[in-house]
């Protein structure tokens, strides 16, 4: 039996039924893994010991836990208490946190493996994985093209079967574009549905943490574990968890989707726009109702997104500066030279982008233009939601404008690769919920991606939604050949 | 965009090279941006937090601190029990 | 001086408030710990970490600003203060911009024209940061981050001070204020209470304000003292002179007695302050305020009213007991041990303030507690020391906590009351200053005190002034000589 294959729920049953172990689970994991990973370039810590030696007091324990035995591989930008967390970047090689992110010890407590720290782009900014400063994750599909990004190691460990699930996180799209590309599915829940304490910081007020599955039950499970408030940070809501695998039911029957005409203009592949409109005709034959609605500020997300995320991350990210951890510039002739060498030496191409681009829009004389403005655009994205959600349930629309595409083929033109993002960050904006599930493959046989949004807190619409698709289509069951 | 200034403010080193690169990068980036001054906000009120939240509190309890090892196992450099740093001269 | 001018100073001062633990995190805030051990990965602001309010914090801080009557802010929200400096963690400070806790308050002073209402600007809530210790003749400075996070409240006066005999005022009353209301130990020493000055002086009559120096360094009220004399004078100087007096900051240099300007500082702050998106806003109903201050202790006005009431004592004397909380405490101390108030209040004011001037010390770490005091009071009652014995014996007490007792008999201070041992002295002193006996007797009075003050000189002061003075007077009147 090839355990590496299987879901979280199948293993679940195994383990249960006695038929497997944790142990063998993470063997047949760690033999995928030494058979792909030379591809793929997902994972960019695996301590095989540390593993075994969670197995070994996972065995001793009497109560389960709802994840008893499954692999999580956890996004580098996650604390773990003493593994490597360097969100990919130079800045941060060999720091060990002295605590876990609190999804982190819910995972613990819940008898998931941490099995190993996921590639990303440095800091999460980027949509390509490329930006790593351990080098760029392969699309396991086409090992040519990028899997996405920024959460692209999750979503390619997961797309290899090199784990049975991970954790992403999400800013402007980071976990459901990867997600789209790698044909996995991938969810971003409501901002304050799962505690940011202990996910290094890329823009506090659209950052969530998030589950990468093979399929939407493992997706609702593993929401299940890591939802829910904490009183370590003061934005996770206080609001009670419902068990979400009561969501996935077969049944779509009166819900009405939205579908926003302005995501289907000029910039969407066709083949893209086809699988799209293929998935709303499967949903409309089941039962739900489709109508067109508009998101009128759609065409601003993008402009202000880079606003109000590269302002926070210059906040976020000044604190690498070589005085309690990570990287410090040798021999500095002085203070300033160690903050200036150590940041310079320290932080990639990409980042430098961000942080001189959100320092400049705080500055004195340039605030209200810039910083002030976006906030207020925001608030009429949001807007739009607001009213789309007073009449529908859901919306639906591409995750993605196009395929995986080349590596290297956008890296120099950071316009174009943050416009990649254009359909999953007005949720982030808004704070709303979404996934991204598999919808259909091009004919260069690359996955597509479907995106769900939900009212607020409304992941349960989500479930329901995704598992209904995925129960009547067949595009989850595809898998890459490597 | 006077990048001088910012990249000081940001305590970052950009060589010559990264300068020019970046200047001209971000003034496409800015001239993008530029699309947001069709709108007209005048009304609209900033949002900073999308969730209605308020009032999150802690309990003025002590909660134990981390033992020193934890605290300074990552230090570039440290003296003693403190981090050591290039003077500040004031 | 050809004209006369006019200094306006603004005071900025910045109160450790008294919470057990950190303003956002559960770190004590104990002072005098060893380095680095009262901290945790919020206050180090290790990556990941996020603040959550100590809702103490906030209620001592509405507690200072209604005792300090200020208008509380209905809806408060905190900022980040972007600069760099080692012993800021993050890089940035959690402070308040726009929405502070509250604003426009005043307070009263007495200056040479009677009351004086300084207005308070603004008082809010913040962050401390850490300490650096530089390394004598070395290359290096040691951040040590225990007093990182102490909650710290600001408060910003209008410049309505205009001299430096009225800042110590404001400052003394200030003190008081929050010694009363316990929201802060003020101790100085240990920096729970620092004070930063904004001087600028002007020709009086004119329009418009001279440039602004900002003075910092002053570690004690009386070096604030110093340091505003001192710089208001230099800035007269200087326009004197014809020179320019240009807007910068300078520091007080304790041992030179002058002011340094800090030159190596950036001119311009660009502080980027953008609203913290790791804190919910905080909105106060009525309800919550009024209760905190229906809490608020008797302050200083009211209690002087009851000491001139309760005690019978001067207003004078009770204004300046009352001006230290600690200071009243004392005097009601010895006033529930002995029964003579302007007793008390009298050697309070005249020894005990001189001491504690003189050495630069707080009431409250005073050696000698009441019970001892009012010892001394009980020994001149029963005859024992003469009053000039006992200001003798004061220091002592002060120094060593022995008991005045003990301190009279050691050194054999008893007052000689004995009539016949004095009888002698008498007749001696008559015999030796013919002169003076003679001139009393033909009316003149003051030469009575002549010879009172041989005795005492004669005893060594031990002699009682009461019997010295009627034996005298029978024996010269009756005419015996010797």
């Amino acid at each position: 039996m090839e355990l590496y294959k299987l879901t979280a729920r199948q293993i679940k049953d195994l383990i249960e039924d006695k038929k497997t172990s944790p142990k063998e689970v993470a063997e047949s994991l760690i033999s995928r893994i030494e058979a792909t990973e030379n591809k793929v370039k997902a994972l960019c810590l695996v301590d095989k010991e540390d593993i075994f030696t969670q197995c070994r007091e996972l065995e001793k324990r009497s109560e389960h836990g709802p994840l008893f035995g499954i692999p999580v591989v956890i996004k580098d930008n996650i604390c773990v208490q003493g593994q490597d967390t360097t969100c990919a970047s130079r800045i941060l090689k060999g720091f060990k946190p002295p605590y876990d992110a609190t999804v982190v010890s819910r995972l613990k407590q819940a008898g998931a493996v941490i099995f190993a720290k996921a590639n990303m782009d440095e800091f999460a900014f980027g949509s390509s994985c490329e930006t790593s400063c351990y080098g760029a994750t392969h699309n396991p599909w086409d090992l040519q093209r990028i899997p996405g990004g920024s959460s692209g190691g999750s979503c390619a460990s997961v797309a290899a079967d090199e784990t049975v699930m991970a954790l992403g996180s999400d800013t402007g799209g980071s976990i459901r574009q990867p997600a789209s590309l790698c044909g996995v599915v991938g969810l971003k829940p409501t901002y304050g549905r799962v505690s940011r304490y202990g996910l290094i910081a890329f823009a506090s007020s659209l950052d969530q943490i998030g589950p990468v599955t093979k399929d939407v039950a493992d997706a609702a499970l593993l929401l299940n574990v890591i939802a829910g408030s904490d009183i370590m940070d003061s934005t996770c809501v206080d609001r009670e968890v419902p068990d979400y695998t009561k969501s996935l039911v077969d049944n779509v029957q009166g819900v009405k989707i939205g579908v926003p005409k302005e995501y289907f203009s000029e910039g969407l592949d066709s083949q893209v726009r086809d699988a799209v409109e293929k998935a709303l005709d499967v949903l409309k034959g089941l039962g739900a109702q489709v109508k067109e609605i508009s998101l009128t500020h759609t065409d601003y997300a993008v402009a202000d997104y880079y606003i109000v995320a590269t302002a926070e991350a210059s906040s976020n990210l000044a604190r690498f500066d070589g005085v309690q951890y990570g990287h410090r510039s040798a021999s500095p002739r002085s203070l300033i030279d160690m903050y200036k060498k150590t940041r310079g030496e320290g932080f990639g191409e990409e980042a430098k982008r961000r942080i001189i681009l959100g320092t400049y829009v705080l500055s004195s004389g340039y605030y209200d233009a810039y910083y002030l403005r976006a906030l207020k655009v925001r608030r009429l994205i949001k807007e739009d939601f607001d009213r789309a959600f007073s009449h529908v349930d859901c919306i639906i629309t591409p995750t993605s404008p196009t395929v995986a595409f080349k590596i290297g083929e956008k890296i120099d033109d950071p316009l174009a690769m943050y416009l990649s993002d254009v359909f999953t960050i007005s949720a982030n904006l808004a704070g709303m919920p979404g996934i991204s599930v598999p919808c259909g493959l091009s004919q260069e046989g690359l996955p597509i991606g479907l995106q769900i949004i939900a009212k607020p807190f409304d992941e349960e619409m989500l479930f329901r939604t995704a598992y209904t698709f995925e129960k009547n289509t067949k595009w989850h069951k595809e898998k890459p050949r490597l | 965009m006077d990048i001088e200034y910012v990249s000081q403010l940001a305590r970052m080193e950009l060589t010559d090279k990264q300068k020019s690169k970046l200047s001209k990068q971000l003034s496409d980036i800015l001239a993008y941006i530029e699309k947001l001054k069709e709108l007209d906000v005048s009304t609209v009120q900033p949002l900073s937090h999308v969730l209605p939240l308020k009032n999150v509190f802690r309990q003025d309890k002590i909660r134990p601190s981390l033992p020193l090892n934890k605290v300074l196992n990552n230090a570039p450099s440290r003296e003693g029990d403190s981090f050591s740093v290039p003077k500040v001269i004031e | 001086m050809s004209k006369e001018y006019k200094t306006v100073i603004g005071l900025e001062v910045h109160v450790q408030l008294a919470t057990k633990s950190k303003c956002f995190c559960g770190c004590s805030t104990e002072f005098g710990r060893k380095p680095n051990s009262q901290v945790c990965p919020v206050c180090l602001g290790f990556p990941g970490s996020l603040p959550v309010l100590n809702e103490e914090a906030l209620r001592l801080a509405i507690k200072a600003a209604l005792a300090l009557n200020c208008q509380i802010s209905k809806f408060i929200k905190f900022d980040r203060k972007n600069y760099f400096y080692p012993d800021l963690p993050k890089n940035f400070q959690i402070s308040q911009y726009d929405l502070p806790v509250s604003h426009d308050g005043w307070l009263m002073i007495s200056g040479p024209g009677g009351e004086k209402k300084i207005r308070i600007k603004r008082a809010h809530l913040e962050e401390d940061a850490g300490k650096l210790i530089h390394e004598q003749g070395g290359s290096r400075s040691f951040v040590d981050f225990n007093r990182t996070g102490t909650p710290l409240l600001e408060i910003v006066s209008e410049p309505d001070i205009n001299s430096a005999d009225e800042a110590y005022e404001y400052l003394t009353r200030l003190k008081g204020i929050l010694e009363y209301l316990e929201v802060s130990d003020c101790n100085m020493e240990q920096g729970s209470l620092r004070c930063d000055a904004n001087i600028s002086v002007m020709p009086a009559g004119a329009k418009e304000l001279g440039e602004k120096v900002e003075l910092k360094n002053m570690n004690s009220f009386r070096f604030v003292k110093i340091a505003l004399e001192y710089e208001a004078k230099r800035q007269i100087e200087a326009l004197e002179g014809k020179e320019k007096v240009v807007q910068e900051t300078r520091l007080w240099h304790e041992q030179k007695g002058i002011t340094i300007s800090m030159r190596s500082k950036e001119h311009a702050h660009d502080y980027r302050y953008f609203p913290e998106p790791d804190l919910v806003p905080f909105v106060l109903d009525d309800g919550y305020i009024q209760k905190i201050g229906e809490s608020l202790p008797e302050l200083s006005q009211e209690k002087k009213e009851r000491f001139v009431e309760e005690y019978n004592i001067p207003e004078y004397d009770a204004g300046v007991l009352t001006a230290d909380k600690y200071l009243a405490n004392y005097f009601e101390e010895c006033a529930k041990l002995y029964s003579k108030p302007k007793t008390i209040s009298n050697w309070i004011m005249s020894e005990l303030l001189a001491y504690i001037r003189e050495k630069n010390l707080e009431v409250r770490y005073l050696k000698l507690k009441p019970r001892s005091f009012v010892e001394i009071f009980r020994l001149m009652d029963e005859g024992v020391i003469s009053g000039k014995v006992a200001k003798q014996i004061l220091p002592e007490m002060l120094e060593s906590e022995k008991q005045a007792r003990d301190i009279v008999k050691e050194k054999g201070l008893v007052q000689i009351s004995d009539t016949s041992e004095i009888d002698k002295m008498a007749q001696e002193v008559i015999r030796d200053n013919p002169k003076p006996a003679a001139d009393y007797r033909a009316g003149q009075a003051n030469a009575l005190s002549f010879l009172v003050g041989q005795i005492m000189k004669k005893s060594r002061g031990k002699a009682n002034p009461q019997i010295v003075n009627k034996l005298l007077k029978q024996k010269l009147e009756r005419g015996e000589d010797a």
